[in-house]
């Protein structure tokens, strides 16, 4: 990277990097995704404590810039012996910051089920995990599914803060190439673009999904 | 004749606000008891509390050998004994009818596939909607709905059927389709338990009418008790109610 242009191999490198940015979102959405999945029920849970534990878990992870859980996980964790990758730091945060958001959406997801389609399940007998599994999730995800899809969005630009730790994933690359070359105008251009290009189609995915929603599940008449 | 449900001085209050007031009835099986009364007399708690959907402050329920009132009452033994049909359905959405009918026998009966489809044709021919067996429930009129909400809980074969007010959120064509089901299983044998304004029908169909008035059951008889009321409170209601 010493020509003085923008070249093919400073493009190949971006897509590179890019592609690393992908693979973060990935780990981060799946990884975070079951978290996720155990915090909702945590925060429905019928014994108390493990409500509070759920609710001061997802507290503290949203109260805390995903930044820090960053750099925590990245010269913290070192300091405490444990040398981590700049990938398994990124990793490990964008996991637990996922898994609180994710949580917390779901939750509510769960909660909007009606509260009559609970007791209608309980009054045929179903137990508790039953009526969950059978009756409410059902429902639940197709509610869930817009603000899910949504929320990928902010995972695939919040990938953007692991260059902090030197994960060379699209941003990084660009820095990198913007060291040897000085054309951050371009760069960060083309940066934003492909960023773009990865969030846009989620966007309309999920707006498309939400049309699809409000066609499907009409609100049953209540008491 | 053996009793099914028995309330023996059952109070409940929400908060501040005290529902039932010592209330006591008996409904001996194969027969079918309507509970009238105004807004707010109490009908639908009294109702509620036979399922344990309400738990009661004071008093006894006994249903089918189960003690309601108690903490240790089994309940999922207990709703596999009783089935209640809600004003507002509450079908799943997500499924279809035939799968809102076969869910509970498989589920908590652990019949086969093949077994709960014979259980969701026989219920589904007696209200008579076999042929929307794979139709989700917002395709169907309230009237359908209901009708697939009381074959839903007809699979799981109760010994008694409550109705919380089944046919109030509906227009009188499809208020007489549902009637007609629930006269059918009277007919059938079925010990029931409903809540309705329907005084016409609660004078036809009911052996014992049990007017509720201020969380109390105030005057009790057979079906011609509303052509001939004794306490001018349900002289009053039926002035209004008829």
């Amino acid at each position: 990277m010493i020509s003085s242009g923008f070249n093919i191999n400073h493009l190949y490198f971006l897509l590179n990097g890019a592609l690393w940015t992908l693979c973060l979102s990935l780990i981060a959405f799946i990884g975070g995704g079951v978290a996720g999945g155990v915090v909702a029920l945590c925060r429905i849970s019928p014994v108390a404590p493990i409500r509070w534990l759920a609710y001061v878990y997802v507290q503290i992870i949203q109260g805390t810039p995903l930044l820090v859980l960053l750099f925590v996980s990245y010269f913290g964790l070192s300091i405490a012996g444990l040398t981590l990758s700049g990938l398994v730091a990124a990793s490990i945060s964008m996991v637990i910051y996922v898994s609180a958001y994710l949580g917390e959406i779901w939750r509510g997801c769960i909660q909007s089920v009606a509260r009559t389609q609970w007791e209608a399940a309980e009054c045929l007998a179903l137990t508790r995990a039953q009526r969950l599994r059978l009756v409410i999730l059902p429902q639940a995800v197709r509610i869930a599914t817009p603000p899910t899809v949504g929320f990928m969005v902010q995972i695939v630009k919040n990938t953007s803060l692991a260059s902090i730790v030197g994960f060379v994933e699209l941003v990084r690359a660009g820095q990198l190439i913007n060291n040897s070359i000085f054309q951050p105008f371009l760069i960060y251009l083309l940066i934003a673009g492909i960023y773009f290009a990865m969030c846009y189609p989620l966007s309309a995915w999920s707006r498309k999904l939400e049309g699809r929603l409000q066609y499907k599940m009409r609100p049953q008449p209540n008491t | 004749m053996s009793i099914v449900v028995e309330l023996d001085n059952v109070h409940k209050s929400f908060g501040t606000n005290t529902v039932l007031k010592g209330v006591s009835f008996a409904v001996p099986k194969g027969q079918v008891v309507a509970i009238i009364g105004q807004s707010g007399s109490g009908k639908s708690t009294a109702l509620r509390c036979i399922d344990r959907l309400e738990i009661i402050d004071d008093g006894q329920i006994h249903v089918c050998g189960h003690q309601v009132h108690g903490a240790d009452v089994d309940l999922r033994a207990l709703r596999t004994d009783v089935g209640i049909v809600f004003q507002s359905y509450n079908l799943f959405p997500h499924l279809t009818v035939e799968q809102n009918v076969m869910l509970a026998p498989r589920a908590v009966k652990k019949r086969t596939k093949a077994e709960a489809a014979e259980i969701s044709n026989r219920v589904l021919r007696q209200v008579g909607l076999l042929e929307k067996a794979q139709s989700y429930p917002e395709q169907l009129s309230g009237g359908q709905q209901q009708r697939v909400a009381i074959a839903r809980s007809l699979a799981m074969e109760p010994k008694v059927m409550l109705f919380d007010e089944v046919t109030s959120a509906l227009d009188p064509k499809l208020t007489g389709e549902v009637l007609r089901v629930i006269e059918a299983l009277a007919a059938d044998g079925m010990t029931m338990v409903l809540v309705t304004h329907e005084m016409e029908f609660a004078a036809k169909v009911a052996d014992i009418v049990i007017f509720m008035h201020q969380g109390k059951v105030w005057e009790t008889g057979p079906g011609s008790m509303l052509r001939d009321p004794r306490t001018p409170e349900l002289k009053e209601f039926l002035a209004y109610g008829l």
